[in-house]
């Protein structure tokens, strides 16, 4: 797939805007599931910085992945709070099912509903084995 | 008749969405009351007041709309609920009771008259105001707005910016999420008014991608500022002021504050050394002021009540109010605004309820991933910076965690490491290599590896990490491992798995 087209897109909506990288980074994760390589010379080309710039940014966020998810994504929280409410007992039937992948999240802001998920941007929280289960099911569908 | 539903994600997590689509177009999404355990709260508006419905489902709205008070899930007057009684709500005190997004609920509520009294008062009284109502800043380091506000102030620059810091990562922490979904408008006045006071046109307000409810709230509050004289023209006045939203991307580390200009500048989040201060030399290199959400949050109410209004309520240095996040293994888990000088045993035990689980409360953590661990000897502490700080502890952004007796505080502290080494900006070594050193020595302490040679190899990485750091996320570290090894020795009294197995 030739992304260009879609990166020559992002980056003319950010044109002008101060300290633009993260902003045009967040676009690129959100229309293609990841940052691809061939993004980073386009993108930097356009802002005036050098590759390894971009690179240095584009592997310091955690929400910046190299390849899409092969399969759907649940953050699960596994932050204290969370903890204290039980999500290590849970953990383990999210980790088993291949069907979805799991990604540690430290804390959705719900810590006094937790154990808590989010999907895409669905939060779910109040997690017990049955919700959760019904959770994996939906997200695996 | 008025039907309330909360949009706030806490409550969108447990059903919310579903029970406002089955009460009718009409519904209003309120923030929430920050009384999680009654989500999802519907209300509808009497004559008396309103009444709540706790733990509503969509099924169960027909029946509530019909049977109205004799329905079971009733729970009567919600501003009778002790939980919301015992509080004293400045910051929260209009979330949860009008719509977020409507202005005129905004105005009838007192909003916009701090911004008002601040455009007629004039920067150098606004600043004053602040630093006179003794208000420190609410992320954590407890450092004087006024202080900052007034460094700000004095630089000359032809640009200055206003920062918001809303990337609220501490577990246990979620006021900055209920203010920006539940109150927008009251922080864009907060970080107007200060841009009024510094002579600063421009603003950001930094939130963290994992709240995608709050970003949406407040990127949809600014549209309407601008429209209604909140942003752009402060009022039809002279002072210019606007807010743009930007989104982090799921770096804890960018909560301190110069790993959060460096980020918005597009750059890694690695953490800036100060000298010199952000106030002097902030983002894009220029005067900026960069305060937490709820720090900016109380500056409308600071303005428009006045600085002793604020004052008056605290205790020592502490002033003002303090909105606490109970969270953890708590019964009555959510949003607490009180006075400083509370104490933790009455949070926990008086107003919490105890654990969830209904056994014992054996630790509590204050402030974060990076706050102390403290037994409930010590649930006499009355929250306030100096107090806690004497405690070896600190407020930081007033979440407590609660845990009950099942937890192992020695896997707490290697978690306090883990969650370091996992954070670290890498930019300096004690945090670095520190975090890493870390885990594996308690791995060892763990297994029940030579315990008291590790135990003291990991004081003296702490003792490094403590004061070699560049920032919080580093020095502070050591307060979970130090305070459980303190607090808790005979969690971390390991003997090797073979020798109990013989």
């Amino acid at each position: 797939m030739d992304i260009e087209p879609q990166i020559a897109e992002i980056l003319r909506r950010h044109g002008g805007r101060k300290g633009a990288l993260l902003p045009i980074l967040n676009d690129v994760q959100a229309a293609l599931g990841h940052v691809p390589a061939e993004a980073v010379p386009l993108i930097a080309e356009a802002l005036n910085l050098s590759r390894a710039e971009v690179h240095g940014v584009v592997t310091f966020y955690h929400d910046f992945k190299s390849a899409p998810a092969a399969r759907p994504v649940v953050k699960l929280c596994r932050a204290e709070a969370c903890q204290a409410r039980g999500v290590e007992a849970l953990a383990p039937a999210f980790e088993a099912d291949d069907r979805i992948e799991v990604e540690t999240v430290y804390c959705l802001g719900l810590c006094a509903s937790g154990p808590s998920a989010m999907v895409g941007d669905r939060v779910f929280a109040r997690l017990d084995e049955a919700s959760a289960r019904a959770l994996i099911d939906e997200v695996a569908a | 008749m008025r039907i309330f539903v909360p949009g706030d994600a806490a409550a969108c997590a447990v059903g919310a969405d579903a029970v406002a689509a089955a009460a009718g177009a009409d519904v209003i999404r309120n923030g929430s009351r920050g009384m999680f355990e009654l989500e999802p709260l519907l209300e509808i508006e009497t004559p008396d007041g309103r009444i709540g419905f706790a733990r509503v489902t969509a099924e169960d709205v027909p029946a509530i709309l019909a049977l109205r008070d004799a329905h079971p899930k009733c729970v009567g007057l919600v501003e009778d609920l002790p939980f919301l009684k015992a509080q004293t709500r400045l910051t929260f005190a209009r979330i949860g009771i009008t719509d977020p997004q409507s202005m005129d609920g905004y105005k009838a509520h007192g909003g916009l008259k701090g911004l008002a009294r601040a455009i007629a008062l004039g920067p150098e009284a606004v600043v004053e105001e602040v630093f006179q109502s003794g208000l420190r800043g609410r992320g954590g380091a407890g450092f004087p707005a006024g202080i900052k506000w007034r460094t700000a102030a004095s630089a000359v620059a032809e640009q200055k910016y206003i920062v918001c810091n809303a990337d609220e990562g501490d577990s246990g922490t979620f006021a900055d999420r209920m203010v920006m979904e539940g109150d927008p408008f009251m922080l864009i006045e907060g970080m107007a008014i200060a841009g009024l006071a510094v002579g600063a046109t421009c603003g950001y307000i930094y939130i963290r991608s994992e709240y995608p409810h709050a970003i949406r709230a407040m990127q949809r509050a600014v549209e309407r500022g601008r429209s209604h004289g909140l942003l752009g023209r402060l009022l039809g006045s002279q002072h210019e002021f606007d807010i743009e939203v930007r989104v982090g991307a799921g770096a804890y580390v960018c909560g301190e504050e110069t790993s959060l200009l460096e980020s918005l500048e597009g750059k890694r989040g690695e953490v800036r050394a100060k000298p010199p201060l952000p106030a002097l030399e902030g983002l894009f290199g220029k005067p900026t002021i960069i305060n937490n959400v709820l720090t900016l949050a109380a500056v409308p109410y600071v303005l428009a009540e006045g600085a002793k209004a604020y004052a008056d309520y605290g205790m020592g240095r502490s002033r003002g109010t303090m909105p606490i996040q109970l969270a953890g293994n708590i019964k009555n888990g959510g949003l607490f605004e009180t006075a400083f000088g509370i104490t933790l045993g009455e949070l926990v035990n008086d107003i919490g309820g105890g654990t969830l689980s209904g056994r014992p409360v054996r630790a509590v953590q204050v402030g974060g991933p990076l706050g102390a661990y403290i037994p409930p000897s010590q649930f006499d502490l009355p929250f306030d910076y100096e107090a806690f700080a004497t405690a070896d502890g600190l407020i930081g952004h007033a979440g407590i965690v609660v845990f009950d007796d099942s937890v192992d505080m020695a896997r707490m502290a290697r978690f306090a490491m883990e969650f370091c080494a996992a954070e670290s900006c890498g930019k300096c070594t004690p945090c670095r290599i520190g975090s890493i050193r870390g885990v594996e020595a308690l791995d060892r302490v763990l297994a029940g590896e030579d315990v008291p040679a590790n135990l003291t190899l990991i004081e003296e990485l702490c003792e490094t990490m403590k004061f070699g750091s560049l920032c919080a996320l580093g020095g502070f570290t050591p307060y979970p491992v130090m305070s459980a090894l303190k607090h808790f020795p005979e969690d971390f009294a390991r003997e090797r798995e073979v020798e109990n197995a013989r």
